[in-house]
Order: C-alpha cells, then structure tokens, then sequence
C-alpha cells in the first residue's frame, strides 16, 4: 500500500538532494571541524557555507545564526537565555496558543518567581494587538510568539508585535518553526530579535535546527563546555546535518512561491471538496490568514482517533487535536482557547502537506473521506437525534 | 501511536452488534460529547430471562468502538444477574488487554451495563448518574466510582486511577484527595488504615519551609487556579504569614477572599504546617487582567 503523507506539520521527507549533500560527511569527511589538521579543520567550511544559506533564507547576515539540535533547542536557548542576560526583568508574555516548546518552558519560569501573561486568541485564532500593548510594562524581559501556528496554521502579525515590543524595550522571539520555508522572510528589514527554525519542518533531517540572534542582541548561552558556534552553544556540531539544513534552506529560498502556489491549490481542493462531501465540519483558524499547506477540521459527533486510524488502514497520514491521540483527556490547548467546543475539537484532524504531495492523492482522500465519516457516524449515539 | 492488539482492531474495523434495539428491555447511557467518548447500550431478554440481544452506539476512540463491540457479544446468553457481575477487567481481558491510558474505555463499558440493567430493574434512569459526593468536577468523577476502579483493578497511583476513570486528568486540583482515597483503600486492604504521612516531620528551616511552600503552591495550588483562568504568585514568607498575589481571573475574582482562605491556606496548613496562615499582597487587585474572554 502506498503512504500518502499530509503530516508534514508533523515532520518532512528529507529531499533527495539533502541527503546527497550529506553523505560524504558520514564516512569520508567525518573529521571533527574543531581539529588542528586540516582533515577535520576544512569542514568548518562547510559549516560555514551552510550557515550562509540559512543566513539567506532569512535574510540576514550569518553571523545572526547559531546552529542548535532542534526547534525546541532553539526555544529554550532564547527564553532561557534572554532571561538570564537580563535578570532584573521578571515578566513574560507569550500566548496561550504557542507550542509546548515554548508553553512548558514559560509555564516552568512561573515556579521561579517569574510572572508569565499568556495572551488569548479569539475564535479565528488571531490575537488582539491591544492586549499585547497593554500588558507590556517595564518589568517586561521578553516577548514570545510564535509566527504560525502548527495545528491550525494561522499566522500571526509577527512584524506588527516586533514594532510594538521594539517601542517597550524588551526582546522578541518568535517560534518561526512552521513559517520558516513556507513564508517569504526578510529579518534585515525586522525588529525580531530572536528566531527559532527546525531543519526536519522544511525537508532537512532531524536533529538539526537553527536561532536567529539579531546583532546586538543579548544573550546567556544555554549549553556551556566548548568554544563551538563562537561560545554561543557549545558541542561538537552535527555536520551531515548542519550540511542538510543548509541546502534545505536553499532549496526553499528558490522553491517558495511556486511550491507554496502548487500546495496551496491541493490544500484548498482537499479541504472544499471534504466541506462539501461530509455535512457538520467545521474549519478551525481563520481561512484568510493561513499557512498554504494546513487545513484543521472537526467533523462533528465524531472523534478524532478513529478517523485516524480508519485513515491509516487507508495509507493516509493525518494528525488529530483529539484527546485520544495524545494520552492526555483533554483536547488540543490551541482549539480550546479558540473556543471551540469541545465536541468539535475532539472530532479535529489536520491535514498538513507538502510540494511531495500530488493531485492524485488529494483526489484519492476526497473519494475516502466521506466513507469514513459516514461509517463513524453511523456508530455515533449523536448522530439522528 | 496505541499498542492496540489485533482483536481491539477487529472490533474497532468491523465492529459487531451497532445499533440500537427498538422496544428494548434495558437501556444504559454513559459519557457525552464533551468527554470525547459516550456509549448508549440496548438489550433484550429472552423468555427464559437470558440476554437474546444486545447492540450499542459508540461516540469515541478505537478502544471505545472495540469495547462496546465485545461487550455486546459477552453478554449475549447472559443471565442478569450474570451480566451484572461483568467487571471492566473481564472486557479488557476479553480484547486482550488495552493500553493503559485507555482503560477508562473499559470502564465506560461497566458504567453503561450498569446503568442499562438498572433500568430494567427498575423502569427508571438510564442515564449513568452521579451518585455521592464529586471529586473531579471537570470529567464529573465521584469518589465511589474512584473507589470502585481502585478496588476492581487493584490501582496503586494517581496515575492509573486518571487512566481508569479520567479523575485527575483535567485541570489536576484533585489529585491530593485521590491520592487519600487511594491510601485508605489499599490500607483496608492491607487490613491496616493508613494515616497520612505527615508531610512535616520536626522542625523546618526558614529555606526549607520556604521551599515547601514554593512547592506547594506549583503542585497543589496553581494547576487547580490555571484551570479557570487564574494564577497565584508567592511574593514572601515572613514567619508562618504566607503573602501571595493573585494574577488573572483570580485577582477579578469576587470570591478572591474565599478562594484564598478555602484553597491556599487549607493546602499550605495540610502539605507545610497548621500554624500557616495566608495574607492577599496589597498591589494584587491593581494587577491588569491576564485573559480576555
């Protein structure tokens, strides 16, 4: 059976060039680029090459970049790092919507002593600017938000709040690791201080990822015990890696706009023809203000654990904000703070794709979806009455 | 991804019994929308007083459809009083275990058999209904039916019993009175009451006190405030007096005076030392508001 795969909110299929670019460093140039000799000294080249592609991407100068282990990596180091490089500021605000990379780690400061404001969303999952004004105060250290949700895809204003936290004198991070690829960015002409990107997110491997710091920007480093990443993060770097990132980056850079156009037409396809074939589902996030490649549905007296599994048994790939799926008995934090109920937010599935995707899957998971849907509600007690 | 084994899929992919009987002898309903799983269980009897039929409606996960389905067929042939000995552990053997944090699917099963047998009986509800005092108000849990799970599958931790019947999953504030039921429970059974253990043994240092109450208010206090809107931030320790802020909706809230005297000094009395008492800083009610809406 063939997979078709529309989690890529989830994680990415590395691209054949990526892995290309990287096999050598596996076991031909394995050297440590930190040596004296010229074997593993040489590869500092090619880490440098590729902090110049990511520097590219993001438009801004490679100095900018400290090259991490992951998104969550990157998170931890701004938060964790602002804080330090500022102690007499005690107060955080984030949003009630933000990855747990991000949620947990604000949520951990409050035990020590810090005051963390989580602003809300309304039903769209945008936020309100006001809010933000008003709660920034001098005892502000930093600001996180993220740039595009990873469950609904909505985008949030991240230049707007970069303006508004610059005229407040604290720091700006943003959680970028969804945008990063999938939106055009320009952090030379920014007040972000502080971004976060993950590798695995734009078709690079795992284990790889990358923090924006803009110059000037203060910062305590979060992993101490080695010079690396110019005394930024210490730890022998993951070369092959690093390498993947950087001509995943490049790839993207070139690839942006007509892949975005390419996925946005199959998302919008799947998501208009399913509204059409399945009655009672909702989209969740605002329709208007969206990543191209993600679309989050509920599908009403329905729960989401068992679409998935029903669309596994079909070789499709999707993700849920059901409580079921995660363990825990409650829904997805994000639909809930955009209030949607909670019989429709156990009912949610997003499909998250990809430029690998094709038009004949999408068609495909038109002619499926229905007859899951259907299935289900006729096990549903809710379903008739 | 769940550790199903092949008989909860086989039930889940081509469950047997749906539907719902017309002119049943028994109905049992159980859950609803917002719990995220909900089961409507039908019955018929035969003339010889044995179960002919049953079938069922399932709103829920995998191991929701696949525990209705088997559960079902166990009671086909079944006298009621036989039916009424059913356990959440036979249907979980009977689909050869489940995964552990869905074991309250299980249980689901149990109450909706109940509830159904109880109508028969009795013509009356058929709505699986609270019965006794509520412990966990956000999944609606009360301590008998806590004290069932525990006793039927033998549950040691605050873990298993939000595994089994969902108590304690939601904002959390309930654990410590789970955590009570749990030791008097398996105290009895040990034949022996176990009292609490007094958290406080001798004297504390001023760190260790402060420490200990930092600690109580992250584990005992804030995730009970974080569940409508609310925090609470300790601003200083001077003696026994506790001076905390209140942030959020908490510090809007009108029953601020009774939150505090109720939640905050009763928790730090019980988890530090009776002779805390708890002052609300003076700056807090100035505090913005943290959420809208």
């Amino acid at each position: 059976m063939k997979t078709i795969y529309f989690d890529n909110n989830a994680t990415t299929k590395v691209t054949d060039e990526v892995l290309e670019e990287m096999k050598p460093f596996f076991c031909k140039l394995y050297g440590n680029p930190s040596s004296m000799h010229t074997f593993g000294g040489q590869i500092s080249r090619n880490i440098c090459h590729a902090r110049e592609q990511v520097a590219d991407l993001l438009g801004c100068d490679h100095g900018e970049i400290i090259l991490t282990s992951c998104g969550t990596e990157s998170d931890n180091t701004a938060i964790k790092g602002t804080l330090a490089a500022q102690p007499n500021k005690r107060k955080v605000i984030t949003t009630r919507v933000e990855h747990p990379a991000v949620l947990t780690v604000c949520r951990d400061l409050e035990n020590h002593g810090y005051t963390i404001v989580e602003l809300g969303v309304d039903k769209k999952g945008n936020l309100d600017l006001a809010e933000l004004e008003e709660q920034l105060d001098d005892n502000t250290a930093l600001v996180t938000i993220m740039y595009a949700n990873n469950e609904t895809g909505v985008i949030f204003p991240v230049e707007k709040i970069a303006d508004i936290v610059k005229s407040k004198n604290a720091v700006f991070h943003t959680d970028a690791v969804q945008a990063v690829g999938k939106l055009p960015l320009n952090l030379s002409k920014s007040h972000i201080d502080l971004l976060s990107l993950s590798g695995h997110k734009l078709h690079a491997p795992k284990g790889v990822g990358a923090l924006y710091v803009r110059k000037g920007t203060r910062l305590q480093p979060f992993m101490l015990g080695g010079h690396q990443e110019a005394g930024k993060r210490a730890g022998t770097e993951n070369v092959p890696g690093i390498v993947g990132l950087g001509k995943a980056c490049e790839l993207a850079a070139k690839n942006i706009k007509n892949e975005n156009e390419m996925v946005r037409h199959l998302r919008d396809k799947l998501e208009s023809a399913i509204l059409q074939s399945c009655p009672d589902c909702i989209i969740n996030g605002d329709k208007k203000n969206r990543l191209p490649n993600t679309t989050n549905i509920s599908f009403e007296f329905i729960e989401g654990e068992a679409i998935l599994l029903m669309l596994d048994k079909y070789g499709i790939c999707a993700s849920s904000g059901s409580a079921c799926t995660s363990g825990s008995l409650e829904p997805s934090h994000v639909l809930r703070a955009m209030g949607v109920p909670f019989t429709a937010a156990h009912g949610s599935i997003r499909f998250s794709l990809s430029r690998y995707n094709t038009e004949k899957e999408v068609d495909y998971t038109i002619e499926i979806m229905p007859k899951i849907v259907n299935r289900l509600r006729e096990l549903s007690p809710f379903v008739g009455r | 991804m769940w550790d199903y084994t092949d008989k909860v899929k086989e039930h889940f992919f081509n469950p047997h019994n749906v539907g719902e009987i017309e002119d049943p002898d028994g109905i049992g309903e159980v859950g609803s929308l917002a719990c995220g799983d909900a089961l409507k269980l039908t019955f018929k009897l035969d003339q010889n007083g044995k179960i002919k039929d049953a079938k069922f409606k399932t709103f829920g996960c995998a191991s929701a459809i696949a525990t209705s389905s088997v559960l079902t067929d166990m009671l086909k042939g079944l006298t009621i009083e036989q039916a009424a000995k059913i356990t959440n552990k036979d249907i979980a053997d009977y689909l050869g275990g489940l995964p552990e944090q869905k074991m309250h699917c299980s249980v689901m099963g149990r109450e909706a058999l109940e509830a159904a047998i109880e109508n028969y009986r009795t013509g009356g509800k058929k709505k699986h209904e609270l019965e006794g005092k509520v412990v966990c108000t956000c999944f609606g849990v009360t301590e008998n039916e806590i004290k069932r799970v525990i006793r039927d599958n033998n549950l040691t931790t605050i873990e298993q019993v939000t595994n089994y019947c969902k108590a304690g999953g939601g904002c959390g504030g309930c654990k410590g009175e789970i955590e009570k039921i749990i030791e008097s429970i398996q105290g009895e059974k040990a034949g022996q009451i176990l009292e609490a253990a007094p958290r406080w043994a001798g004297r504390l240092t001023n760190i260790q006190k402060i420490q200990l109450i930092q600690q109580t208010i992250n584990e005992q206090i804030r995730p009970a405030l974080r569940a409508h809107g609310g925090n609470i931030e300790l601003i200083d320790v001077e003696d026994n007096k506790v001076i905390v802020a209140f942030r959020g909706m908490c510090a809007q809230c009108m029953l601020a005076e009774f939150t505090m005297k109720d939640l905050v000094e009763a928790k730090l009395k019980e988890f530090v030392s009776d002779e805390i008492f708890v002052e609300e800083y003076e700056d807090s009610t100035k505090q913005p508001h943290n959420h809208k809406g």
